[in-house]
């Protein structure tokens, strides 16, 4: 049973401050910016992982469209950056200067009516955490209450993301279609292309990570928490005891949706560009795959998943570019066959024992923590 | 609708209830009151829609036509949540628990607080969640079995879980179906006992087939076949109709 005094055990603290050692001290002294950079944007993926760590692997809720809401935190911020890298000076070439170029390239010659609030920062802030909120809520309104699940939710949101990626793709002149949003340079007058700016934007990003781990540990430690797995095993039962079960759905799916949309700006500040490439379905199945790698029990699990498949993917496609495919499909094969739990799992059944053994040793006391195996170690 | 009494002093009362399914009517036309502190216990032959009454009162299935009055209150217009609220537990043929949640955890889902979304992410574990889950499982034989992993108990306690789980509730109706399957003898004496018990300020509609467990409790059997109510009374009086006989009990 956990403690009613505090939702962070010692194992979770220790968790914790092994990724923050990792993130905040070991890649930054042993990398250049570059990797480093690159790390960055492996960890804004992780964003969305661990959003379907509590949506997939403790709602049951599987959703091949997380993209969607990755894309559009993503586009948000990509839409104010631009709209800041485009002041009349800057674009004075153009025939209708004070745009963005993609649009003069298309022939408009204004700006779109819902390009306009993007002029201001605070709203941009605001749209995305709020957007994908919103669009999660009607999407999971409008499944959940009508007791669409598993296959079908799944297949739905791919659909989704489809959608969207044609719908961006197809209305060139005001998404910058299949290029994206590209040639972004300042945030607020600061420049984002530097080097210093690239570690303090990596620093912000692993911060912002680690706020999310512990907002889910909060999460997964309170009734909530249990409550999901309750569902995941018997929702009638759950729907018996007295719950509204799809407002429970709807809230873990909008909960997945803002923390892929955070990694989605993130990732437009660090990388300089979001294009449609991050939207679709091929990018929505790959980050299920880092949170099965990671192990879709755990939240921590999905971090270091995301990173170890986007290490991979990396290696693997500055050495045999044609053979990465396979080796990601290999890799999924290979965990839902002998790593059903993925990292985690082995984490888990080999080296938590004796870690929690060490623990007693260290400092052991009445609240020494009994972890459930339910927890996110 | 002409019912034979908009409002009764029954706890619950079901008139002129049908379902069909693509035209099959698995229940027709059913009129049937529950008491106060009554054991009220449904039998019948299979497909006879035992199973299928409870779906109906608990909100599972729609019915076609008719009334479910619960305190004078139409049931069949609303959720299932909303039925459990009411004060209407059921529990499930197959037991129905949280496997990969602790036995302690089950039961504290069941308490009936937080149950919205910001309930839940701000349910505490107080003095009162504790002593509640802790006398609960005794009277359902788990109480020293409270960390264990639910999915690691025998069949008959999770049968006692489920039970236990909706008495958490404190419904005024328990509805069981067949609570006994695949129990020990000792399990179902243990079982008998514990209904026994439960029922002091509640009622109980069971769905069983095992006749020695329906004469140990019941107060009053129902037999159903085809959808339609083929007798009813006490067990002695149910055992003694030739129609009973000839369609379920046998020779």
């Amino acid at each position: 049973m956990t403690n009613g005094k505090s939702f962070l055990s010692r194992q979770d603290l220790l968790a914790l401050a092994v990724l923050a050692a990792l993130l905040f001290i070991v890649l930054p002294v042993s990398v250049d910016i570059f990797r480093l950079n690159l790390v960055g944007k492996y960890l804004t993926y992780a964003f969305v992982a661990i959003g379907l760590v509590l949506c997939w692997g403790m709602g049951g809720i599987l959703s091949l469209g997380q993209g969607v809401f990755f894309g559009l935190g993503g586009y948000c911020m990509a839409m104010f950056l631009k709209l800041e890298a485009s002041t009349p000076e800057a674009t004075k070439i153009q025939s209708t200067p004070g745009i963005p170029d993609f649009m003069d390239w298309n022939q408009l010659t204004e700006l779109p009516w819902f390009w306009e609030p993007f002029k201001s920062f605070g709203f941009t802030l605001a749209a995305i955490l709020i957007l994908p909120a919103i669009f999660a809520f009607i999407v999971g309104a409008a499944m959940f209450k009508r007791r669409v699940g598993g296959v079908y939710f799944a297949i739905i949101t791919q659909a989704i993301a489809a959608i969207l990626t044609i719908l961006i793709i197809g209305q060139q002149g005001y998404t910058g279609g299949v290029n994206g949003i590209t040639d972004l340079r300042t945030l607020m007058g600061w420049d984002i292309r530097t080097d210093s700016a690239k570690y303090v934007l990596y620093f912000l990003n692993g911060g912002l990570l680690m706020a999310v781990l512990v907002l889910c540990l909060f999460v997964l430690k309170s009734k909530l928490g249990r409550l999901l797995v309750a569902l995941r095993d018997k929702e009638d039962r759950v729907r018996f005891s007295g719950y509204d079960v799809a407002n429970f759905k709807i809230f873990v799916f909008c909960f997945a949706a803002v923390l892929s949309a955070i990694g989605g700006a993130m990732f437009t500040l660090q990388v300089g560009f979001m294009s449609p490439s991050f939207v679709g379905i091929v990018p929505s199945i790959e980050m299920v795959i880092y949170c099965a790698v990671g192990g879709r029990l755990s939240i921590f699990g999905a971090v270091y998943g995301t990173l170890l498949v986007n290490w991979a993917k990396t290696t693997f496609s500055e050495t045999f570019p044609e053979l990465w495919l396979f080796g990601l499909g290999a890799l999924f094969i290979a965990v839902v066959l002998v790593f059903p739990n993925g990292l985690a799992g082995v984490y888990r059944a080999q080296v938590a024992p004796r870690v929690k053994k060490w623990l007693h040793t260290r400092k052991s006391g009445p609240d020494a923590p009994v972890q459930d195996p339910q927890a996110a170690e | 609708m002409n019912t034979l009494a908009n409002n009764t002093d029954f706890l619950l009362s079901i008139e002129n209830l049908t379902v069909s399914f693509d035209g099959f009517k698995a229940v027709n036309d059913l009129n049937l009151y529950v008491d106060e502190n009554e054991i009220h216990v449904i039998i019948g032959p299979n497909g006879a829609g035992k199973t299928t009454v409870l779906d109906l009162i608990c909100g599972r299935t729609k019915a076609t036509d008719g009334s479910v009055k619960f305190r004078n209150r139409e049931l069949t217009s609303m959720k299932e949540h909303e039925i459990v609220r009411e004060g209407v537990g059921r529990k499930f043929q197959n037991p129905s628990i949280y496997e990969d949640l602790t036995v302690f955890e089950n039961l504290e889902i069941s308490f009936p607080r937080g149950r919205n979304v910001f309930g839940a992410l701000t349910f505490k574990r107080d003095e009162e969640v504790v002593s509640r889950v802790r006398e609960i499982a005794e009277m359902v034989f788990l109480d020293t079995l409270l960390d264990m992993q639910a999915a690691l108990l025998s069949h008959g306690q999770k049968q006692w879980l489920e039970i236990g789980m909706l008495l958490i509730q404190d419904p005024e109706l328990l509805m069981l179906d067949e609570p006994v399957a695949g129990m020990s003898v000792s399990e179902r004496k243990q079982t008998a006992k514990l209904l026994n018990e439960i029922t002091k300020g509640r009622s109980v509609l069971v769905v069983e087939h095992d006749m020695k467990f329906v004469e140990d409790i019941a107060h009053r059997v129902t037999v159903l076949h085809q959808g339609k109510i083929l007798s009813e009374g006490s067990m002695a009086k149910v055992q003694a109709d030739p129609k009973v006989i000839d369609v379920y009990l046998g020779h």
